[in-house]
């Protein structure tokens, strides 16, 4: 049956980029436990409205798991505490009665507040930019068949390919590092045929790339690998070393 | 009254894409860099498009409302891509894939584009394939297929339960490659807010700086849409929080016909609404109807004690249990279309045998399946939903039957396009969900994937060109154009206009008042008196809107509400339009059932003698009701049926 808590919440509110932010501290009283986390901000957003407040500003789309546009670092964990699920599916049953819930938005340096809640993930496109494809025109390729990629390495590739591209893991990792993000798409292109044309240059791109960002250098602390909301590996990391390694050797 | 030239190609239904393309006009390379193209939206389609018409050389300006271009609502989708390609021998064609998209549509879509569609399908396979997308495969290293609804044989390539999501990224990726190329330019957290005419043909748009609040000007000699469908006017649906209608809208004012727009696809199986602060609707995959058992208590005090929470739905024995999807259609039993098993499910919702607190949710029950299969076979099937409505719901559907009910899903209505996706603007063009050409009044599952890519890799590179052919000696026109500064004055004032109601009321809950006036009046099940009801109400809604909505903060800075605003606006005009739609076409089909119009079992009666075409309404000023232009459907190769799935 439907259970409701009271909860206090400490939000994150920031002007815009350049303004000095400061946490602001919310009530709020019988929030079904069913309801989601953002429903809750929701709620919290339609009372501000109904006291002609400004509301707190967030990025989500699709409520469910996959688009990765919801951020949130929640009481210290990139989309809270439950494991394997994005912001949009934390819902409030896991939160006690009476808890204060601490919420900020991502603090990574390559990752600028916007507004509030709203940080600038640019960053992650133009990594792609410098080389996360396959260097392939619409029209004139082969038959999908032709080429046979034995189902262990399309899995693999399938289970790197399933980054959504949210930022948690840079938001984790105490380095500011991009390594699980930039390891996965590498990883996934890696093991494919298709993409192994490219491997070398594409690995040595996309790291100048998150390096000039100023993302900063993996640790191997695995902080990423624990919040990925989607189980990216580590082992991916090691496989994009692998290719950077053999790159630079090669050079 | 206006005519209506869709210029299908002469000759037989096989031949016309091949003749078109060999006929066409085309643009030589040094023309294309003096030609500017804006693309809104990169989901499959507008990704795409972008990146295929910034690879032949044009200059593309791509708009997006989100973040990065990879988060549009095409990533969302689940189940798979549709293609003709016969891997697993088992007779399929591309007749085949265009007869079963025809029929699946309730004989309303135009057989020239869905054949044209079925005929590009295999090289959107190709295509993916070669970018690097981690399709399924079989121990052999080959590609591997499963079935859908809809279809004899499997023709749905897949990637896990995240196809949507891989084949975005995969067209993200070409579009990534061609902005670092300098081809694409790229403008992310931007929101188009109108079109800018110039003598006749669209010549660019009117965009705000989601960040910074500022109107900006944008010249093109060509824009394409592709900005998905308005399922959201539904308030609570499957859609992302921020799909829209609003540039559909805007075009639609500006001249393009809007088509259809009562054809809107409810999927069956989607998790319940659990209270009235919900925002949206998780959709659970087709799939699932292979294994799993559909039901409701048979006794009305067992529906009233288990939405009390004094009963569970695993302490009710067999016989008290109602399977009316196996007891209706025996010959289909739970796998029967779309908008068949959402209208059962309602149906026993309204008569009081629906489960859950609310009362509006059946059973969805894989007990049987798991004591056949084993749960770990089931795992390995539905392992990830299953997990998903563990998160959701807070209970194991491994050990007690899950809940489901019917949510609006697609929308297959949209702006009017020709067969060159050429809107009734020239120079403005529809790509995708936001057009209305492929899927009649109902879509097959896997299609929506098909079609989208099929629009932006394969046919718009080439349509367009037929009209840019045209175009190469236009110079580039100066954004201080006085239609340019027009339309930017009239965005403005929308804006102002709104900000200065400064009423009582949120935006969100005059949403959610259009909302139940759809769901109620213009959704599963509709008839005439509902459908005059739901007129009077939205002009209400409107009225209401208009005069005492409130959004704080100030229009010219980064404001959600105010972005939020703008959209019901149009949502509300969308309403206005779908009962409109509804009410003038008396008949059902596909997803579209007027009550008064059903057999004697209670199935869908189609008319073909009265209402064989596409319903094209021409925008005829504010607060006036719109012009009904027809476009006749003629079926030349197929022979129409009537469904039926009992036996």
């Amino acid at each position: 049956m439907e259970k409701t808590i009271n909860i206090k919440l400490k939000i994150w509110r920031q002007k815009n980029a350049k303004a000095k932010g400061a946490f602001e501290i919310y009530k709020l009283d019988n929030i079904s436990t069913d309801t989601s986390f953002l429903e809750m901000l929701d709620i919290l957003n339609e009372q501000l409205v109904s006291e002609r407040k400004e509301p707190i500003v967030f990025d989500h789309d699709c409520r469910e798991g996959i688009c990765g546009m919801c951020s949130l670092y929640i009481n210290g964990h990139p989309h809270g505490p439950d494991t394997e699920v994005t912001t949009c599916q934390l819902h409030m049953r896991k939160f006690r009665d009476g808890e204060t819930i601490i919420v900020e938005p991502w603090r990574s340096r390559a990752f600028p507040v916007i507004q509030d809640l709203m940080v600038n993930r640019n960053a992650y496109d133009q990594i792609i930019q410098a080389g996360g494809y396959v260097s392939v025109n619409t029209g004139g390729v082969p038959d999908a068949n032709a080429i046979a990629i034995s189902k262990p390495n399309a899995d693999e590739a399938m289970d790197a390919a399933s980054c959504i591209g949210c930022g948690a893991c840079a938001a984790a990792c105490k380095n500011g590092s991009a390594m699980l993000f930039v390891a996965a798409k590498v990883s996934q292109l890696a093991l494919l045929p298709q993409g192994k044309v490219e491997a070398a240059t594409r690995a040595k791109a996309m790291i100048a790339k998150m390096d000039e960002l100023g993302f900063g250098n993996c640790t191997n602390t695995g902080a990423c690998e624990a919040e990925c909301p989607k189980k990216v590996s580590i082992t991916h990391i090691a496989r994009l070393n692998r290719e950077f390694l053999c790159a630079k050797l090669k050079d | 009254m206006s005519k209506i030239d869709a210029k299908i190609p002469q000759g037989a239904l096989a031949e016309k894409w091949s003749n078109y393309k060999a006929h066409q006009k085309l643009v030589n390379p040094a023309n294309k860099r003096r030609l500017d193209i804006i693309v809104v939206g990169t989901g499959l389609a507008g990704a795409s498009a972008a990146a295929s018409l910034g690879e032949m050389g044009f200059n593309v300006l791509n708009f997006c409302i989100q973040d990065s271009p990879r988060r549009a609502h095409s990533i969302a989708a689940q189940g798979g891509i549709n293609a003709a390609k016969n891997y697993p021998n088992d007779g399929d064609s591309v007749y085949r894939l265009f007869y079963d998209t025809i029929k699946g549509g309730d004989y309303r879509a135009r057989e020239a584009n869905v054949y044209r569609l079925a005929e590009v399908s295999n090289s959107i396979i190709d295509q993916c394939v070669a970018q690097g997308v981690p399709f399924a495969r079989e121990y052999g290293g080959l590609l591997d297929n499963r079935s859908f609804g809809g279809a004899q044989v499997s023709r749905t390539f897949y990637a896990k339960g995240q196809t949507g999501q891989q084949l975005l990224l995969g067209a993200y990726s070409a579009l990534s490659r061609q902005i670092s190329k300098g081809s694409v330019k790229m403008y992310t957290r931007y929101e188009m807010l109108d079109v800018v005419i110039i003598e006749g043909r669209a010549r660019g748009i009117i965009a705000r700086n989601l960040v910074t609040g500022e109107i900006e000007r944008f010249f093109a000699h060509a824009v394409v849409i592709g900005t998905g469908g308005y399922g959201n006017t539904f308030f609570l649906s499957t859609n992302a929080m921020g799909s829209n209608g609003s540039v559909a809208m805007q075009a639609y004012k500006k001249g393009a016909y809007f088509a259809n727009p009562c054809f809107a696809q409810i999927h069956p199986t989607c998790i319940p609404v659990h209270g009235e602060f919900q925002s949206k609707l998780t959709l659970m995959s087709e799939s699932l109807r292979n294994d799993g058992r559909i039901w409701v208590p048979k006794k009305k005090e067992d529906a009233e004690a288990i939405r009390a929470g004094k009963l569970k739905p695993t302490d009710l024995k067999e016989e008290d249990r109602d399977y009316y999807l196996e007891r209706r259609y025996p010959a289909f039993g739970n796998l029967v279309p779309r908008d068949v098993a959402s209208r059962a499910a309602k149906e026993r919702c309204d008569a009081g045998f629906g489960i859950n607190s609310t009362g509006l949710a059946v059973y969805l029950d894989f007990s049987d399946a798991i004591n056949r299969l084993g749960k770990h076979v089931v795992e390995e099937k539905y392992g990830n939903l299953f997990q998903m409505y563990e998160k959701i719901v807070d209970e194991n559907p491994y050990e007690t039957p899950m809940m489901i009910y019917p949510a609006i899903h697609y929308t297959m209505g949209g702006i009017w396009v020709d067969y060159e996706l050429q809107t009734s603007i020239p120079g403005l063009f529809a790509i995708g969900e936001a057009n209305f050409s492929d899927h009649g009044a109902n879509r097959l599952g896997a299609s929506a994937l098909m079609q989208g890519l099929a629009d932006g890799y394969f046919v718009l590179p080439y349509t367009i060109q037929n009209y840019l052919a045209d175009q190469i000696q236009v110079p580039r026109i100066s954004t201080d154009a006085p239609e340019f500064a027009e339309a930017e004055k009239a965005v403005e004032d929308k804006i102002q206009k709104l900000m200065n109601i400064k009423g009582k009321r949120s935006v969100d809950s005059l949403h959610k008042e259009l909302g139940l006036v759809m769901w109620d009046f213009v959704g599963m099940a509709r008839n005439k008196e509902g459908l005059e009801a739901a007129l009077v109400k939205i002009k209400a809604i409107r009225k209401k809107f208009w005069s005492d909505v409130f959004i704080p903060g100030s229009g010219d800075l980064q404001n959600t509400e105010l972005e939020k605003a703008l959209r019901v606006a149009d949502f509300i005009e969308i309403g206005y339009l779908m009962a409109l739609d509804g009410l003038n076409r008396e008949e059902s089909c596909g997803g579209h059932f007027r009550e008064e119009y059903q057999t004697e079992d209670g199935e869908a009666l189609r008319r073909d003698d009265k209402f064989s075409y596409a319903a094209c309404w021409k925008y005829a000023g504010e607060n006036q009701d719109p012009e009904l232009i027809k476009e006749p459907l003629d079926y030349e190769f197929v022979v129409r049926q009537q469904r039926n799935y009992k036996s």
